[in-house]
């Protein structure tokens, strides 16, 4: 089979290489660990997409909500014990602790959502601000949460927590999924699941989509406003927060003062290729931008082609659906 | 007591004052019209009424009470119901759940089905597409959809503004039947609308407003047979 090992370009320049043969060897194994990556882009897009939704606003400072929350896994598995080696726990106890670390961070970016929204939109919005000011706002509160974590705790990134090494569990097409993947796919998913239930099912998550559709009407249908965006704050931010636990999980040495930067604009990217405003087109998108990412990294032999790829897929399906792949659903009219 | 009285209201958008002392009432168990040309106050009036917009000065009670400074949402709790202009249905929300927004405030959640069968009995048609988007409903039927969601809180008041904006005669003919059916039933209604001719034969009283001030009020048949009102309002020289 390999014939052809490695195409070079005949003329073109030596820094781009396409490895054909690696890219269809680990074609499943990519495939599986993009899905894992995709799932915490995709519960990070809900935040950005749920938000855009409501309000027309990008919460630019939402991947601040997201790191915050890692920050409280960091301190609450250190806390208990954990650090640079894994530990040696029943599989009960680990399960207790990760669940414990999981509903504190979503707790913690849950508050900060809810207070970000309080402290830099709320005020704008009484004041009837320019869509302009929510922008820069948001930027702006993100980089004060970014280097008010950088003031508290350094440059450095906090050392390493391991939770479990991945022992695998199963196999498909040759490829190995370990119980650390499927952990990460399978939670995001459920996660998912419950939160597109609530939106769709119950009585809150109509009044939230009556808000994104059209804001004065749910207001004469007697929908409170203002509750509904501290709701959707408050869910963005625990997904966030559930996000973390899964995102130190993959990258343990990853809690770090900006660590957040790269990740949440990959979610935000995938929250667009979904279709923002779109719950479950962000989890799509989220999926794609995982996997799109191994692949390229994977075609072109290099981490550093992982997001060239991912973004320039995304630019290229843009170009075909400028509203993304499932188009806007919590919000616009298409009448 | 009147249900809704308006005592020399004024609003503004910006700088720009849309209402210039508004003073009007709506007894119990009346159907009321404001009718006046694009511009006049008539939409503000509402949003005023229902609390999307606020009051700069002047009173505005809901039977005997000061609502001024009521929330929007907390004044359907209180009673009133709007059906808004351009009826502002949910293009992404089917028919019933359209409807089910109508009764988003009520705590008597059991009851709803009886009042789902009364709207669908008032517009036969809503049934036949119960779970059709709302965005992909004709103009005559998104309308039917924002007065029967409205129907939906069991409102005191209901304000219905501009419901034969953009449909065809039949289905104008058929809405004005629907909305005295409606008021025969025992809801208030206070019904803004342009096709004076219709609305002043259905109204018990009418109110005319030109450039935010009310400048006629009457019974419906004494507007109808004014010859100031048929030379501006009715089309007749």
């Amino acid at each position: 089979m390999p014939v052809i090992s490695t195409i070079v370009l005949a003329q073109g320049p030596d820094w781009i290489q396409f490895d054909v043969e690696a890219f269809v060897s680990q074609f499943w194994s990519n495939t599986i660990d993009g899905l894992a990556y995709g799932s915490i882009y995709a519960l990070v897009a809900m935040g950005y997409t749920m938000v855009y939704g409501v309000l027309q606003l990008i919460n630019f400072a939402h991947s601040e909500v997201f790191i915050v929350g890692a920050y409280a896994v960091f301190f609450v598995l250190s806390a208990l014990g954990f650090g640079p080696s894994a530990p040696n726990l029943s599989v009960a106890a680990l399960v207790g602790d990760l669940v414990l670390a999981m509903l504190v961070a979503m707790l913690v970016s849950g508050l900060v959502a809810v207070a970000l929204e309080r402290v830099a939109y709320r005020p704008l919005r009484r004041r009837n601000a320019p869509r302009l000011a929510f922008l820069i706002t948001a930027i702006g509160a993100s980089f004060a949460i970014q280097y008010a974590l950088f003031a508290w705790r350094g440059a450095n990134p906090e050392p390493a927590v391991i939770m479990f090494r991945p022992k695998p569990v199963f196999e498909i097409f040759g490829a190995t999924i370990d119980s650390q993947q499927l952990v990460i796919f399978g939670a995001a998913i459920v996660l998912m699941i419950i939160t597109d239930m609530f939106v769709n099912r119950t009585r809150l998550g109509r009044g939230l989509r009556a808000v994104a559709q059209d804001p004065d009407t749910a207001t004469l249908m007697g929908v409170n406003k203002e509750r509904v965006i501290v709701l959707t704050f408050l869910i963005g931010g625990i997904l966030a927060g559930a996000a973390a636990l899964f995102y130190v999980m993959k990258v343990p040495a990853g809690v770090q003062f900006n660590g957040g930067f790269i990740l949440g604009i990959k979610a935000f990217a995938a929250a667009v290729l979904g279709g923002i405003g779109n719950i479950r087109g962000a989890l799509l998108g989220g999926l794609l931008l995982g996997v799109i990412g191994n692949y390229g990294q994977t075609l072109l032999g290099n981490a550093q082609w992982t997001d060239v790829v991912a973004f320039v897929v995304l630019v290229g399906i843009l170009m075909i659906r400028p509203t993304g792949i499932l188009g806007e659903s919590l919000g616009r009219a298409r009448v | 007591m009147p249900l809704l009285e308006l005592n020399d209201v004024c609003a503004h958008y910006g700088r720009i004052q849309a209402l210039d002392g508004i003073t009007l009432t709506v007894e119990e168990g009346e159907v009321v019209t404001l009718i006046g040309a694009n511009g006049a106050g008539k939409t503000t009036t509402m949003r005023v009424i229902s609390g999307i917009r606020p009051v700069s000065s002047g009173k505005l009670l809901f039977d005997g009470d000061d609502i001024k400074s009521l929330r929007a949402d907390l004044r359907v709790v209180r009673g009133i119901s709007q059906s808004p202009e351009g009826r502002g249905v949910f293009p992404g929300m089917t028919v019933l759940e359209n409807l089910d927004m109508g009764a988003y405030t009520r705590k008597d959640r059991k009851s709803l089905g009886a009042d789902l069968d009364r709207v669908f009995s008032l517009f036969p048609r809503l049934a036949e597409r119960r779970t059709q988007a709302g965005g992909t409903l004709s103009g005559g039927e998104q309308q039917m959809l924002a007065i029967g969601r409205a129907l939906m809180a069991k409102p005191r008041l209901l304000l219905l503004d501009e419901p034969s904006m953009g449909l065809a005669p039949q289905f104008i003919a058929q809405i004005f039947r629907i909305i005295t059916e409606i008021n025969e039933q025992g809801t208030t209604v206070l019904l803004v609308e342009q096709n004076a001719q219709q609305a002043l034969s259905r109204a018990d009283r009418a109110y005319v407003i030109e450039t935010g001030r009310i400048v006629k009020a009457g019974t419906g048949a004494e507007l109808l047979a004014d010859p100031a009102i048929k030379e501006a309002y009715l089309g007749v020289a």
